[in-house]
């Protein structure tokens, strides 16, 4: 199994006729993902390589039966396309586009909430890929291969470094899990670890965190109140001085709250063992693991 | 993006929360004709964003032309732990029966906005909060819903504020958070809050964060200024479309994403070095981006060496190789380079970056060793 997204994935792209979104659409499609439709308004009625262009999410989902969404609109548009996905009855809502307003992300959090019919991952995140079953997103594929190690990260290169280091020690991954680096992610650690802790396929968790926010420090309580299962985590941004923004809007440290060292303590405190450097991490993972199955 | 005092003042006034009037001032004349159009007494403060202004020097209360030209003179071009003043606001002098606290901040833990009161304003909230956390009182605002009168009486009753405030302080509050959801900010903090002798309230202090992703609807925020805390490289970056924070050390970072660099600043801090920077080249970075980016770094001067961690994901290794080979073409770097290419394409970067034979470069294949290695390389060169 896997989590998120597998064969039975059927995704609609928003914004599927930019630059971006038929790049990408089209790498998860040769990936094997069943892309089933784009929406960009205006556009209805167009193909993009044979994948059929609707006017609204509403008609997508009519069409095509899409049962999870890939938003890619710049940040002025991607609140109303997750909202109208989400209108749609879509479940799984994927938002790869940065830059997104925080009170629009704010907004969209609390109504995805009350709702609760669709997940929301991201935004600005890399997306969801489960190797060998479906790619939503835009992780490069290529370097990971089907396992049981599931990750959830707020970075992508970060999870890339990480994965890479266990892919060349024969490791391999249930499903990876971009929450994206935006101060209200649609679902956080805590959503992405309890559901790795009911899939059968993973037997161990990757966490990497960051500066910003209490997120890790509530993921260490819920590991340890409801996780079985090994988790091996990292936190960047030791060196991170205090007000500065570092790159992703949710990554920064407010007068003295949401340090590295506050993060990797709270889950040292509650069992997680926390790598030092990418390298450790992947190195812990293994040694928890064992010999790779062959 | 953090405003300057008078800045989130005048976003105050224009939706309505009560101010003392004020008038901006770059100028000793300028300050003085503010002072005149004020009228004695009024006050200067020094527009630095940093606590301690007052205990620095950085606010004088003027009572005649006189002294206002020595505080002026006195304040303009002051160093207030590190940031020089360049602008002053004189505004109206302030009776003060009482003193509150009173700030509405984006909470992401929660997930909705948070407001807090409390009577123990002009001190540091953060101490209150650690000494007598029942001294704040806290509320959190549904952001579907809205502020709603309610939440202000709650919020005054129990905060314990004077009860024959609870009405206009209510109003501020609603007002606060107008303009936290109106102008898209991240805080709005009024500290202190005043009430004078004749039972007004009135917000003496401001400090507002806005989110820079929502400025492109709001032009005219976006068009605000801060010069004491602008720095050359930053502004160089910005205007280059590249994310840069300049740091105290010297070995010149870059990066791609953001969750990447912050790993490789403490990779490198781990190995006994001082990152000079972070950079993040981004995703899909092309050669000239990279070109632009070496510009950028070494326009620090402190810089004495230069680690490039790449994992190539959508950006392309080789994209990378080229860009550092153009970049040595234009600028002819005098320091060394160190660089770590691992992912898309990495074999053409790394065989691309053995052809071009630069003199300096040092290639890497693991994260830890280019972070060692230019540790070394940087304390060679000090």
């Amino acid at each position: 199994m896997s989590i998120f997204v597998d064969h039975s994935t059927r995704l609609c792209v928003s914004g599927i006729t930019g630059r971006e979104g038929t790049f990408h659409s089209l790498r998860n499609r040769d990936y094997g993902t069943e892309v089933v439709g784009g929406v960009t308004p205006g556009k209805g009625g167009l193909h993009v390589e044979g994948i059929p262009v609707f006017d609204t999410f509403h008609e997508a989902v009519q069409a095509t039966g899409a049962n999870t969404a890939m938003v890619f609109v710049p940040p002025r548009f991607a609140a109303d396309s997750i909202l109208e996905a989400e209108d749609a009855g879509v479940g799984v809502i994927v938002a790869i586009t940065e830059g997104i307003p925080a009170h629009d992300e704010l907004r969209v959090y609390n109504v995805i909430r009350r709702n609760g019919r669709s997940r929301l991952i991201g935004p600005n995140c890399p997306g969801i890929l489960s190797p060998g079953k479906a790619n939503v997103g835009i992780i490069p594929a290529s370097f990971f291969k089907q396992g049981n190690v599931g990750v959830v990260s707020r970075s992508g290169t970060l999870t890339y470094q990480i994965g890479n280091v266990l892919a060349r020690s024969g490791f391999g991954n249930s499903t990876i899990v971009g929450i994206g680096g935006d101060p209200v992610p649609g679902s956080d650690f805590i959503d992405v670890i309890g559901a790795f802790e009911n899939d059968p396929e993973t037997e161990l968790i990757v966490m990497c965190g960051e500066i910003g926010g209490d997120a890790e420090e509530r993921a260490a309580e819920f590991i340890a109140a409801n996780v079985t299962k090994p988790v091996v985590g990292y936190i960047a941004g030791f060196t991170a001085p205090p007000g500065k923004t570092m790159g992703h809007a949710g990554a920064i440290v407010s007068g003295s709250k949401g340090t590295a060292a506050a993060k990797a303590q709270a889950l040292e405190e509650r069992g997680v063992r926390v790598g030092r450097t990418p390298t450790q991490v992947a190195e812990l993972a293994i040694s928890l693991l064992g010999e790779p199955a062959a | 993006m953090d405003l300057l005092e008078y800045q989130g003042k005048q976003l105050f006034a224009r939706h309505g929360v009560p101010v003392p009037r004020g008038i901006p001032a770059r100028t000793v004349e300028e300050a003085l004709a503010a002072a005149q159009q004020i009228g004695y007494p009024c006050v200067f403060k020094a527009q630095v964003q940093i606590g301690g202004r007052g205990k620095a020097g950085g606010i004088k209360l003027a009572s005649d032309r006189e002294q206002a030209r020595r505080h002026a003179a006195a304040i303009l071009g002051m160093d207030i732990r590190g940031l020089t003043v360049y602008e002053l606001w004189i505004e109206e002098a302030s009776q003060i029966a009482s003193e509150y606290y009173a700030s509405v901040v984006f909470d992401r833990g929660a997930k909705a906005p948070l407001m807090m009161l409390s009577t123990k304003g002009g001190m540091d909230i953060e101490a209150v909060a650690e000494q007598d956390p029942t001294a704040i009182a806290r509320l959190h605002v549904d952001p579907l819903l809205g502020f709603q009168e309610f939440h202000g009486r709650r919020l005054a009753y129990e905060a314990g504020i004077d009860r024959d405030v609870v009405r206009p302080v209510g109003e501020m509050l609603a007002r606060l958070y107008g303009v936290f959801v109106a102008e898209e900010a991240t805080l709005v903090e009024v500290n202190p809050l005043i009430v004078t002798p004749q039972r007004d309230v009135r917000a003496l202090d401001a400090k507002v964060t806005l989110d820079g992703n929502a400025l492109f609807r709001h032009p005219d925020n976006a068009a605000l200024r801060d010069p004491s805390a602008e720095d050359p490289q930053e502004q160089m970056a910005k205007e280059r479309g590249l994310t840069y924070v300049k740091l105290d050390g010297d070995i010149g970072i870059l990066g791609n994403g953001a969750g990447l660099v912050m790993s490789t600043l403490d990779v490198v801090k781990q190995a006994g070095g001082e990152p000079a920077n972070f950079l993040d080249a981004g995703g899909g970075s092309k050669a000239d981006a990279i070109t632009s980016a070496v510009e950028v770094i070494l326009s620090n001067k402190r810089v004495k060496a230069v680690l490039f961690n790449i994992f190539g994901g959508i950006t392309r290794c080789d994209e990378v190789a080229r860009g550092l080979i153009e970049a040595f073409a234009q600028i002819k770097p005098s320091v060394p380079f160190v660089v770590r290419l691992d992912g898309t394409n990495d074999e053409e970067g790394r065989r691309l970056l053995a052809e071009a034979n630069l003199s300096g470069v040092h290639t890497e294949s693991t994260m830890d060793g280019a972070a060692a290695r230019v540790v070394q390389l940087a304390g060679e060169a000090r």
